[in-house]
């Protein structure tokens, strides 16, 4: 049996049904990453011996019943900015190039509650910042695709490692795109979810108010049954929210959710897997489908909409508005954010000192200028400046009054619509080393995605064909704050029309692809 | 509308974002910034008069607790990640004249 094939969930089951072991299940993936991991480049650490004693643990409790989680046994990538108690945690980043955590992330703790096994820590653009996760440290990650075109990023490794099957499923994080765009540049599903939903305990910060854990995936049933097990109220985490109180609270009707609406609001996110989509109201922001935009990935996208109206859906075109704010806004905020966040990299509790210095300043000074890469520099300069004094309230502020009228404009749209559905990304896969040359030209390439951060919303990215030159072709999905089931009933629904595309690195053993 | 800065601001941002940037690097993250902040000032197109900064999506209240310790003394992990350390502490260089 050709087990990398196979989703998070088929192996869960037949891990349950005794059909597989643990120990094979884990030895399956080690076996695919030895075959495609000098190609595709998508981690950064591999921890085969503390797999295969997890594997051992996780099987003795699954056989004795203590353990019946659909994830129980079946192993998974991290994307290398959640903390693993340990483990390497080096975000891409040669100033984390050492650092083992004390302790774990939320997300990955609760995965490990569920029995998952860690087979590794995937590759990403440093600190999160980039969309091709080409400003690695540690090198690029290949497109299993096709290895001369970018796996896209920042979670590009946990993209790249499911779709090249080193890895059933992964865990990646999203600040402007960065689950959304890799999950469309590889072929397959990444969530996004509703901001607060998902700890960030442990998640090492870029821009806190941005930033989501969301899982990657072969398929949607994957994904729902993912995020059931990661997300969850954290008290750690400030910004966690009690979706099962929220939802019944007075502020949940100012953002447009009525009280008391069903319990799919809260964390139920497989309840919601039905083929079923009669009636719902689809938004088609015209604006996200103008000027440059790729004509193939239009056509699939379009196509995709067509499918779902034959199954009831109503799908309508409307004008979103300040689409073309959304970028200068969230540079801004995320800079901001990040100069921040990353104040704490200063070579004195974790992480790599300069060699030579001259004082406490001069230590800091050289440390961080060593240790940062040319991206993560330019965001902490424009994040210092957009926040210090006499550029505050011009910048800062006014990028923060321009989410409020962003959100605004989604609050408008999802009074009218159930779903609005977009391209993930204006292209398919860019080449490999055609994108840091003109930061400018990269950073609009997430015109698509960041409005959803700034908004809080959750967005599904969800494979619809390739184009013609063979490289998968991402839809997003984009739902009210809260509002996950109606995205993933969406994606299931259209996911049932088609079979899942495999690219010829996962099976280049010559065994058939049929899943 | 073209930002320009000056040599003084971005010794100055160096020194708020705590980066030692060579004579090159200088150069280039001048124009890098002139380029963004040229960028972003298209947000100056949008009318935000009485909008109020919105820092967060949803409106977040403080959480308190018992203050009631739920840890125990990790100094000894927290401490081995440091590069340099001495006697349970971190070690840093000397600070006060």
């Amino acid at each position: 049996m050709d087990i990398t094939s196979l989703t998070a969930v088929e192996l869960g089951k037949k891990i349950r049904a005794k059909e597989i072991s643990v120990a094979e299940a884990v030895k399956a993936s080690f076996d695919q990453i030895e075959r495609v991991e000098r190609d595709v480049h998508s981690f950064v650490t591999i921890d085969k011996e503390g797999a295969f004693k997890r594997a051992g643990e996780i099987q003795k409790q699954i056989d004795d019943g203590s353990l019946q989680s659909p994830l129980a046994g079946v192993p998974v990538a991290v994307k290398d900015n959640m903390c693993t108690k340990d483990m390497l945690t080096t975000c891409s980043s040669k100033i984390l190039q050492n650092f083992k955590p004390a302790y774990t992330a939320e997300a990955v703790r609760n995965l490990e509650k569920a029995g998952a096994v860690i087979i590794g820590k995937t590759n990403m653009d440093e600190f999160a910042m980039g969309s091709t996760t080409e400003t690695s440290y540690f090198g690029a990650t290949r497109n299993p695709w096709n290895l001369g075109h970018v796996p896209g990023g920042s979670s590009g490794g946990s993209c790249a490692a499911v779709a090249a099957e080193e890895s059933p499923y992964a865990l990646g994080s999203d600040t402007g795109g960065s689950i959304r765009q890799p999950s469309a540049f590889c072929g397959v599903v990444g969530i996004k979810p509703t901001y607060g939903t998902v700890s960030r305990y442990g998640l090492i910060a870029y821009g806190s108010s941005l930033d989501q854990i969301g899982p990657v995936a072969k398929d949607v049933t994957d994904c729902a049954v993912i995020l059931e097990v990661i997300a969850g109220h954290d008290p750690k985490d400030s910004t966690s929210i009690d979706r099962n109180i929220y939802i019944h609270s007075a502020s949940a009707e100012t953002n447009g959710l009525k009280a008391g609406s069903p319990n799919l609001a809260g964390y139920d996110f497989t309840g919601a897997l039905k083929e079923d989509v009669a009636g719902m109201r689809i938004g088609i922001p015209r604006d996200y489908f103008g000027e440059g935009l790729d004509a193939e990935v239009k056509e699939k996208i379009l196509a995709a909409v067509r499918e779902l109206e034959v199954r009831g859906a109503v799908a309508e075109e409307f004008d979103l508005s300040l689409v073309q704010y959304a970028i200068p806004a969230y540079y801004v905020i995320a800079s901001a954010e990040a100069s921040s966040n990353l104040a704490r990299f200063d070579g004195v509790k974790y992480g790599c000192r300069t060699e030579e210095y001259e004082g406490l300043h001069n230590m800091y000074k050289k440390t961080r200028s060593e240790g940062f890469g040319e991206e993560v520099k330019r965001r902490i300069m424009l994040g210092s400046f957009v926040l210090s004094s006499g550029y505050y309230d011009a910048y800062y502020l006014k990028a923060l009054r321009t989410k409020a009228l962003i959100k605004q404009a989604f609050d408008q749209a999802f009074a009218k619509y159930d779903v609005i559905i977009a391209p993930a990304a204006p292209t398919t896969a860019p080449e490999l080393g055609k994108s840091l040359s003109d930061p400018m030209k990269m950073y609009l390439s997430d015109i698509y995605t960041i409005s959803v951060n700034l908004a809080g919303l959750p967005g599904i990215s969800i494979p619809v064909g390739r184009d013609s030159k063979g490289l998968p072709v991402g839809m997003q999905i984009i739902g009210n704050c809260f509002e996950e089931h109606k995205i993933i009933r969406a994606a299931y629904t259209l996911e049932q029309t088609r079979s899942y595309e495999r690219p010829e690195s996962a099976g280049m053993r010559g065994e058939g692809g049929d899943r | 509308m073209a930002n320009k800065i000056s040599d003084e601001t971005i010794e100055y941002v160096g020194i708020l974002a705590k980066l030692e940037l060579s004579g090159e690097e200088k150069e280039k993250a001048k124009a890098d910034m002139e380029r963004m902040l040229d960028y972003i000032d298209t947000l100056n197109e949008l009318d935000t008069e009485g909008v109020e900064p919105m820092s967060h999506v949803f409106p977040v209240h403080n959480v308190f607790r018992e203050d009631v310790a739920s840890y125990k003394d990790g100094s000894t992990d927290t401490l081995a990640n440091a590069p340099l350390k001495k006697d349970n502490s971190f070690k840093v260089p000397k600070t006060i004249g």
